[in-house]
């Protein structure tokens, strides 16, 4: 088991979710690909962890777990408003911000 | 050694897999099922690397409930359930672009930098960090973070009804 | 008492809570348990102060000439919780200090519920109000009992809701509950700076919260003095807010939307004060901090210069106010002001010595205001519209109001005159001599807009509300409350007085004996010609506006806004209150929690299109000038060039501005893994 095969798995799963929160329209699928970003830091943390043989990295991923659980939350609530008042969830008509 | 190497690769190739079908699939169930099986797949690698606790809170958390909340995103916002052509902008090979151009310069940057690292680059599991270490931390010298999220979760909580509720 | 002062807090604690769950079903609705809740904790401070000034002064500090001798602070304290090896204790630390202020709140809650129960008769939160009263009386008290800043936090932040709740009670009416919001919402401000502090000064001192420990380090030396400031300049941001300091003061006159026993305890005598208590139970830190009469010091101080602007900006807006509520509260701003500028200068004992007093006859005035919209005006605020002449219908209340009038504004031998000149004489003695002057502008400011205040209310012609509605004296219950507080407004002074250091030396600890130690001063004594310029100035100030107002006197300035521009001018800027409200809700609030995008859009219509065109426009004028001087073709060319390339570049940035987020997540990511790459090239290897 070499270290440098997790934190490249990690990368991979990072880019593809960069691609999905840049590519995709929905705004849940948006919320989805941030998810895939966030567990490719997890890996992260928990081979760098393993990798010095103590559990700080475990102790860093489940901070990460929670604070995921907080974003997907607040996340959502904020794509439910959006979908009420606009009763579209395409994040390219949120553009109020055009200059 | 060697059964660990194979089940790394058989997760590593399903994650990659399922989440390249996440980012490009023409349908939200879908989508939320694939996430599901990412995030699985990412517990297993916990699991190979004895971070039990971890990958169990990871099911129970993300795939109990994170995947349950996109599901229910999906239905109230009354996404079509089945094909839908509209799921992607029109900077998609902006995206690509930006995309390759991060995993070329992240994954180059830690191949040269990690493969010989410790020496033999090698993961050593001979000390398994048991889930009493992870709770020690935790309780111990981590308490005030421990404490700031549990405040983070309140105000999240706070935040999303405030947010979401009608008025 | 004093070992077990954490029962002086607990009692209206848990009188709260029962009054929340049985209060309905009692006969008094609930007022009862407050009363005997308040009254509890009143009885076992008077036992504490007893005691306390019983207690043995066998403290000595210092040698020599200077030597002092004080009493021990009584200190309690037990594990809260442990993190790690971080260990936080809570507990009671009781000295001079808390004790006044524990018979303070005791006394003036303990007048108010009693005023309460006829005030707010058959209100429709009648309940919930006492609950709020007791849970307010709770919170002052464990934070000026407190042993940890922590636990301080916790009192202060409780105080802060039951504030929300007690000026929005009657929140129906859309005014009240902005008012509510405006008070929580500004004093938070400042309380980003407590939060910050505590953080700062809790990691200095080795992680501990014990005030006891961050003075002694403070003024031991044991903290770099760059660590002090910076934690000095934070809490001053909490003191700002809650005491209503310049710039964050405008929230107390808008708080009067409460009912008016809520404005007399909270917005007068007690809450308010907490960030001046802060202030002094932490002097070690603020005074080593701000450098406050440090040898070879420069003539003005941070919190000096604070309360020294908040006194004059404060009475100046008292004199435009027709609401008797409003000029109440301006005028507590302008002397808290006092307070902080006292502590500033590093007159510890007068500072204090002016929170008591001031705390007896604010609350006298509170209450009287209250009487008289009572029972006098027919529930009406406005001076101008709905009073005047009542002191025939309303001789106790008139009494009493003219009484703690008088002692507000600082007359021989009341309350006041002795803690404002104690305050007055320290600056001078501590060479901030500036600030002497401004104490003396500020006392005839307040003698002449409370003579304004009394004149308007009660006497002249009866209008309005006042003269069609058979004014009569209140009831018992509100004017035995203001016949107590007229009392200690005459008597509280004597304390101080004189010959007679009472005060001053029940109230003196380590920390302020070691401050002034180290900077080899001594607490100055009365002086006679202080005592006789402040008591002339004050009555010069009575004088002026009562010929102005009863003799009409002073011809040219009678009516002089109506007559002259300036004069309106200025007029209209104190109405507008300084515009300072105008500049937070418009421009801080509106710019950030108002739409945004309307504020980029405006942006970029207004400011980005106007600098460009404004820059091909000016350039083109500049131009013309040009060509009619020197050269046609070359430079007019060039300056129409300059200007059509700002146009242009103006169009193509707008270009970018898509106010689409994924395009801008594209180039953050983007440029994320450009600066890696760089950082690759350039650092690694």
């Amino acid at each position: 088991m070499y270290l440098v095969e997790y934190l490249l798995l990690a990368a991979a799963l990072f880019s593809i979710g960069v691609y999905g929160v840049l590519a995709r329209k929905n705004g849940v699928l948006v919320l989805m690909s941030i998810e895939l970003m966030l567990n490719a830091v997890n890996i992260n943390l928990i081979a760098f962890g393993a990798f010095r043989g103590n559990a700080i990295g475990q102790v860093f991923a489940l901070f990460v777990i929670a604070v995921a659980a907080a974003e997907v939350g607040v996340g959502m609530a904020i794509v439910l408003l959006i979908f009420r008042n606009r009763a579209s969830v395409n994040l390219d008509e949120v553009d109020l911000m055009r200059g | 050694m060697i059964a660990q190497q194979i089940a790394f690769g058989i997760l590593a190739a399903t994650m990659v897999l399922a989440s390249l079908r996440l980012v490009t699939t023409k349908n939200v169930v879908h989508a939320g099922l694939l996430l599901a099986v990412v995030l699985g797949g990412a517990a297993g690698i916990f699991v190979l690397l004895a971070a039990e606790y971890v990958a169990v809170v990871q099911i129970l958390v993300y795939i109990g409930a994170v995947v349950v909340i996109l599901l229910f995103g999906t239905m109230l916002t009354r996404a079509r359930i089945g094909e839908d052509t509209d799921l992607d902008n029109d900077q998609r090979w902006l995206a690509a672009i930006v995309a390759l151009f991060m995993l070329g310069v992240t994954g180059t940057v830690l191949w040269q930098g990690f493969r010989h690292a410790g020496g033999d680059g090698k993961v050593h599991l001979n000390g398994v960090q048991r889930a009493a270490q992870v709770s020690d931390l935790i309780f111990g010298p981590y308490g005030i973070p421990f404490e700031v999220a549990s405040v983070l979760l309140l105000a999240a909580l706070v935040g999303a009804v405030a947010i979401a509720r009608r008025d | 008492m004093l070992d077990h002062a954490w029962l002086i807090p607990a009692i209206p604690a848990v009188m709260f809570w029962l009054i929340l769950g049985f209060g309905k079903r009692l006969p008094g609705k609930g007022h009862e348990l407050g009363i005997a809740g308040v009254g509890a904790s009143f009885v076992l401070s008077c036992v504490a102060a007893v005691q306390w000034i019983g207690r043995s002064t066998d403290v000595t500090i210092g040698e020599g000439a200077h030597v002092e001798h004080v009493r021990k602070a009584v200190e309690h304290s037990t594990t809260w919780f442990d993190i790690g090896n971080v260990h936080i204790r809570v507990g009671t630390y009781i000295d001079g200090l808390s004790v006044a202020l524990l018979v303070v709140v005791g006394l003036i809650s303990l007048l108010v519920h009693v005023y309460s129960t006829a005030y707010m008769h058959d209100d429709r939160r009648y309940t919930h109000y006492f609950a709020a009263l007791s849970l307010f009386t709770a919170g002052m008290l464990t934070l000026v009992s407190a042993s940890s800043a922590l636990q301080m936090l916790f009192g202060w932040e409780a105080m802060g809701v039951c504030s929300f709740m007690l000026i929005g009670h009657w929140w129906e009416e859309k005014e009240n509950s902005n008012a509510a919001l405006k008070a929580f919402l500004t004093t938070r401000t400042g309380d980003v700076g407590f939060l910050i502090g505590l953080s700062i000064l809790f990691f200095a001192n080795g992680q501990t919260f014990d005030v006891r420990v961050w003075n002694a380090n403070a003024l031991g030396g044991h903290v770099s003095h760059l660590v002090l400031l910076m934690g000095a300049i934070a809490l001053m941001g909490a003191v700002v807010g809650k005491s209503a300091q310049f710039p964050l003061h405008t929230w107390l006159p808008d708080a009067m939307a409460g009912p008016t026993p809520v404005s007399a305890l909270i917005h007068a005598a007690t809450m308010v004060v907490a960030g001046v208590f802060l202030f002094s139970r932490l002097y070690g830190v603020f005074f080593t901090g701000f450098s406050i009469a440090a040898p070879g010091h420069g003539t003005f101080t941070v919190p000096a210069v604070i309360g020294g602007i908040t006194i004059i900006i404060a009475a100046l807006l008292a004199f435009v106010q027709d609401d008797i509520k409003k000029v109440l509260a301006y005028s507590t701003v302008s002397q808290l002001g006092y307070m902080v500028m006292a502590l500033g200068v590093g007159a510890w004992t007068g500072a204090i010595f002016h929170l008591f007093t001031h705390a007896f006859f604010k609350a006298c005035l509170f209450l009287g205001a209250g009487s008289v919209s009572h029972s006098g005006s027919h529930h009406s605020f406005d001076m101008k519209r709905d009073m005047g002449g009542l002191r025939k219908h309303m001789p106790i209340t008139f009494a009493t109001f003219g009484i703690a009038s008088l002692a507000l504004a600082g007359i021989f031998p009341l309350a006041g005159f002795w803690s404002k000149d104690d305050i007055l004489v320290t600056a001078g003695h501590n060479g901030y001599e500036l600030f002497m002057v401004v104490g003396l502008i500020g006392a005839f400011m307040t003698a002449a807009y409370m003579t304004r205040c009394v004149w308007l209310t009660f006497y002249g012609e009866p209008r309005g509300a006042a003269a069609e509605h058979h004014p009569h004296e209140s009831p018992a219950a509100i004017t035995a409350p203001l016949v107590i507080l007229a009392f200690l407004s005459i008597t509280a002074g004597w304390l101080n007085g004189f010959g007679f250091h009472y005060f001053g030396h029940w109230t003196t600890n380590e920390t302020l004996v070691h401050a002034l130690e180290r900077v080899n001063l001594v607490e100055p004594r009365f002086s006679f010609p202080a005592a006789i310029i402040s008591l002339a100035v004050a009555g010069s100030g009575i004088l002026l506006a009562w010929l102005y107002f009863e003799k009409r006197a002073l011809g040219p300035l009678q009516d002089l806004a109506a007559r002259n521009a300036l004069a309106a001018r200025l007029k209209l800027v104190l109405v507008r209150k300084y515009y300072l409200d105008d500049l937070y809700e418009k421009v801080i609030v509106a710019g950030i929690a108002g739409p945004i995008a309307r504020g980029a859009y405006w942006f970029n219509q207004t400011v980005i299109d106007g600098v460009v065109n404004g820059a091909g426009v000016g350039a083109k004028a500049a131009g013309h000038i040009v060509y009619d001087i020197i050269d046609q073709k070359v430079v007019d060319g060039a300056i129409n060039g300059a200007g059509f390339t700002a146009e242009e570049g103006g169009t193509l940035l707008r270009i970018i501005q898509t106010g689409r987020v994924q395009q801008y997540a594209a180039a953050l990511f983007g440029a994320a893994a450009l600066f890696g790459l760089a950082l690759v090239f350039f650092v690694g290897t």
